[in-house]
């Protein structure tokens, strides 16, 4: 077997240096009526590399890829170019094949691109402070409110209505178990979001308001009077990003007064990858980096006085900590966190600008042209690369009906709040600098065609 | 081609005896030094070009940014940054890399070149279901495996890793036990135990409580039965545990726990160990993670992604997390509407967003069929005979403190007793990387004093071990006779001993801009905020 370096010969001489007569023998705590005595039933056995590719093969072609036709899917995860040397470079062995650097004078490669990717996204975020990454934008989510509940002493979180669904579940599925409550609503298909709503609801037990930005109906809105009511009364204003292209182009959370930014970064260097895996982003101010969850590089010195970098602040985690940790998060997402960070790398602010530029020229001109559909209203006033239509008809048959045409023509919210038949005709729709010209007519002349 | 006209030979200076000189660039040679992307970078540079938009009026609701602040580089820049700084990492592919509990084995490359087939890669988790039936297949074929390799009754695969697994565990035990309207407030866990454990029963509400060990390092049985009782709703047990040993009384202890009404919920960290040789289901387990990333084969990345899907006892399978995949008129169906359905009455809602590391399952169902039921069983074997072989080469000159007791399973376990006075485990760790290797688990588990917890995995070969017990010697021989250059260590890598009080005083955990005066983004200045 290809992977197995040790021969018979080995394995005996091995065997005599132990003095076991047998394989067995080492195995003999576990209990004999318990031992298999041979291959596991009804599984195959090993296989060549070209046998494995070929199976593995045939089931990746039933999938439709994302880049294989005209492609407007969002919410919460986005088709981007990346640059080919990302994905060079993530599959150096240095990078993919290393441990958690708990050993920092042989990890110093992943340790600073972990304190580079903290600056980052601690700039891209307008925050002081960003951790080395969790394992996605929703579970990072969840993370922020637990966060807000140790620093505030309260339990309340006021959740917006243009909250990804899937991390609102996430959120009231973890709620139900350590008791905070959370303030959610289903959202509308206006062009206003509901920061009236949310500032309303804001009393002396609030201990965050988590809005998304922008929300998921791609809709954008100045945060600072959520901000100014949250802080009023002794809450913390907890940001929510799906989309960090769009900060390129728009302002960011932090200085429009977020305490606790957090989102999904896999549309820079990642992948779609059917949802897995991302990389949570996590950012707050430095005041309260002690009560943030998740790794963190820090720089230091070495004996001899040299710049490096180190594992810091881990008595906050569960390694130490134990059951007094702030979270019982041990693995981040490093491979992806590594790949962000090329790709901003790449970037830059003068890329990430251009590129943020791009995508919202051509998602413009999409919904000006899908809005002229008769029967289409665009939903959104505002939107950076993402907007939402409400249809004359259905909106989840619609999208199975684009299929038959070769489209892939974005999510409904059927499919994403299937419980909330007034939303039943809401499109929502993604357009990045992969959309061509061409992409967006076969859109607008399948999305016609339902529509009659 | 090269010609040596002058007939020109090598040979050792005497300047060079002694320390080496400095360079004027700090390099030596291979070794280069790495500025950070914020010293080399600039707002204005890029390594992407992109086409030329129209720019119309735009729909920003006035939020334009002002501010980015975001360095670049073009991409030859870009390669030789990130291509100098992998040189300052030890890798799997660079060596033996013997981390105990953390499987550190061979990442295949077909698993990489199949998980980037863009039919897998480039697939987006709210395509319509028809689209991605491939991907549904990859799923459910995996879980399969999972399955008949532990001998349970259902997987919940959408755990993000190890961690989030545990958790996934034990809310399916909290929902199970609320189910029957039976609420239990304590978890018993060993302190031999990851920080998971208690750290995930934490998160659950539970309140942790030690299970004591007996001299031979497993579970004291008898103390586990007098402990139970109507308010304990798990137990939390590694096995094979963190010792590297297995638990012979491991049905003995689930019969114990079931019988007083509780659940048990087993850590599958040390799977390796055990694949294709015993099926946690036929000892009694309720629920159990299943470390992809470990025994599976999927890089660690420098500290992930994992995985972490959760086996489940028919006890728990109706509790377990959305979405799940089944199969339906010949294709697979995505049950995700969190509403509850006859499909999952009583399932404890979703995790995560999406459907769980998918990049992970396509390289982990990979390496199963590359080894099929015959390999795992062989790479069980491998890495116990090679962890055992580890154990009887340095037990004369490491204190090995369960060996007494017989085999050990992947792992072999070592104290610092005997060592000289003022030496401990870490020495020893950082001459290892001196010789070329990376160290084992230090100081762990706890119930060890200063553990050594060495897990040499399958994918070793005899003469890479050999190698590694001849300088393991070497340097537990220094340890003992008090060896002071043992302290020096490491002399060897691109850096010293790092100040770890130094940074955790004073945290710097982002680049600071130095000012216009000089004044630098040293160590010693206060942070300075954003």
């Amino acid at each position: 077997m290809r992977y197995l370096p040790l021969s018979d010969a080995d394995r005996s001489a091995m065997l005599d240096k132990v003095g076991a007569g047998s394989v067995d023998e080492l195995f003999r705590d576990v209990p004999e009526e318990a031992r298999l005595t041979g291959p596991i039933h009804g599984l195959p056995m090993h296989a060549s590399e070209m046998a494995v590719e070929r199976d593995m093969k045939a089931m990746a072609a039933k999938n439709v890829a994302a880049g294989d036709v005209p492609f407007f899917l969002g919410c919460g995860a986005y088709k981007h170019h990346i640059p080919a040397s990302v994905d060079h470079l993530i599959q150096r062995g240095e990078f993919l094949t290393a441990y958690t650097p708990y050993q920092p004078e042989i990890a110093q490669g992943t340790l600073q691109v972990l304190f580079e990717f903290q600056t980052q996204v601690a700039r891209l975020y307008g925050c002081e402070v960003a951790n080395a990454s969790m394992y996605d934008g929703s579970t990072a989510c969840w993370e922020a409110i637990g966060m807000a509940r140790r620093i505030t002493r309260r339990k309340k979180a006021i959740v917006s209505s243009g909250l990804h669904p899937h991390y609102v579940s996430v959120c009231r599925t973890m709620a139900k178990f350590t008791g905070d409550l959370l303030d959610t609503a289903a959202p509308e298909l206006t062009a206003e979001t509901d920061s009236g709503r949310m500032i309303a609801a804001i009393d002396s037990e609030t201990s965050c308001v988590v809005v998304q930005y922008p929300d998921i109906l791609g809709r954008i809105a100045d945060l600072t009077p959520i901000a100014e009511a949250a802080h009023a009364a002794g809450a913390l204003l907890v940001v929510v990003n799906t989309e960090p292209v769009a900060l390129g182009q728009i302002k960011s959370p932090g200085e429009m007064g977020a305490d606790i930014v957090v989102g999904e970064g896999q549309a820079i260097g990642v992948g779609l990858q059917f949802g897995g895996p991302y990389v949570g982003l996590f950012a707050t101010r430095e005041k309260f980096v002690r009560q943030m969850p998740g790794r963190l590089a820090g720089e230091t010195i070495d004996a001899e006085g040299k710049r490096g970098f180190v594992l810091t602040l881990s008595t906050r985690e569960q390694h130490i900590r134990r059951e007094k940790a702030t979270s019982n998060i041990c693995t981040n997402s490093g491979l992806c966190a590594l790949a962000f960070s090329i790709h901003m790398t790449l970037l830059g602010e003068k890329g990430l600008t251009s590129l943020a530029k791009l995508n919202h020229a051509r998602a413009c001109e999409a919904a000006a042209r899908l809005a002229a559909i008769p029967g289409v209203r665009l939903v959104n006033h505002a939107f950076f690369n993402e907007f939402t239509l409400e249809l004359p008809v259905e909106a989840r048959p619609a999208v199975h009906a684009m299929v038959e045409k070769g489209v892939l023509g974005g999510v409904s919210l059927g499919r994403l709040y299937p419980d909330e038949e007034r939303l039943a005709n809401g499109l929502v729709i993604a357009v990045t600098e992969a959309a061509s010209d061409e992409d967006i007519g076969t859109l607008e002349a399948a999305l016609k065609e339902v529509c009659q | 081609m090269s010609v040596n006209p002058s007939g020109w030979r090598p040979s050792a200076p005497a300047a060079s005896q002694g320390s080496a000189p400095a360079t004027v660039t700090g390099n030596r040679a291979l070794m280069l030094e790495e500025p950070l992307l914020f010293e080399i970078g600039s707002r204005d540079q890029t390594g992407v070009d992109f086409e030329q938009a129209d720019f119309g009026e735009s729909r920003l609701a006035g939020l334009e940014r002002q501010d980015l602040d975001l360095p670049g580089l073009s991409e030859p820049e870009t390669v030789r940054h990130y291509t100098r700084l992998s040189r300052q990492n030890y890798a799997i592919d660079l060596g033996l890399f013997p981390l105990g509990s953390c499987t550190m084995k061979h990442n295949p490359r077909l698993n990489e070149k199949v998980a980037r087939l863009p039919g897998f890669a480039d697939v987006h988790p709210l395509q319509p279901q028809e689209t991605v039936q491939g991907a549904l297949m990859v799923i459910d074929r995996l879980a399969g495996w999972l399955i008949e390799l532990t001998g349970m009754h259902a997987v919940a695969m959408s755990p993000k890793a190890g961690a989030h697994g545990e958790l996934c565990g034990l809310l399916c035990i909290r929902t199970a036990l609320e189910a029957r309207g039976d609420a239990r407030e304590v978890v018993l866990v060993p302190e031999s135990a990851h920080g998971t454990n208690p750290a995930t029963a934490a998160f659950c509400g539970y309140r942790v409580e030690d299970i004591p060990a007996t001299k031979s390092g497993r579970v004291d049985l008898a103390a586990l039965k007098a402990r139970l009782g109507a308010d304990v709703a798990a137990v939390m047990i590694t096995n094979p545990n963190t010792c590297g040993l297995f638990e012979p009384d491991m049905k003995a202890i689930s019969d114990a726990v079931h019988a007083a009404g509780g659940l048990v919920y087993c850590d599958g960290a040390n799977f390796n160990a055990i694949v294709g040789k015993v099926r946690p289901g036929d000892l009694g387990i309720d629920a159990m993670h299943i470390n992809l990333h470990k025994t599976f084969s999927t890089p660690h990345g420098g500290g992930g992604p994992g995985s972490g899907p959760v086996v489940l006892s028919q006890a728990l399978a109706p509790f377990a997390p959305l979405p799940f995949v089944t199969r339906s008129n010949g294709g697979f169906r995505l049950i995700e509407e969190e509403t509850a359905s006859e499909e999952h009455p009583r399932s404890f809602g979703r995790m995560t967003a999406f459907h769980g590391q998918m990049g992970m399952f396509t390289r982990a169902l990979t390496y199963m069929l590359s080894h099929g039921a015959d390999g795992l069983a062989q790479v069980a074997e491998d890495s116990v005979v090679n962890a055992n072989y580890l154990l009887r080469s340095l037990e004369d000159v490491l204190d090995a403190p369960f060996a007494f007791s017989g085999p050990c399973m992947h792992e072999a376990i070592f104290s610092d007793k005997g060592f000289a006075e003022g030496f401990s485990t870490i020495d020893v760790a950082k001459a290892l990387i001196d010789e070329g290797f990376h160290p084992m688990t230090m100081y762990f588990p706890l119930v060890v004093h200063g553990a050594m917890l060495i897990e040499p995995t399958e994918t070793e070969s005899k003469a890479g071990l050999d190698q590694f017990i001849a300088a393991l010697r070497s340097i537990a021989e220094r340890a003992r006779a008090g060896d002071e250059s043992l302290k020096a260590a490491p002399i060897f890598a691109p850096r010293r001993r790092l100040d770890e009080t130094l940074a955790a005083r004073k945290p710097v955990l982002a680049y600071q801009t130095p000012a216009p005066d000089g004044a630098g983004n040293g160590f010693g200045a206060e942070f300075g905020g954003g």
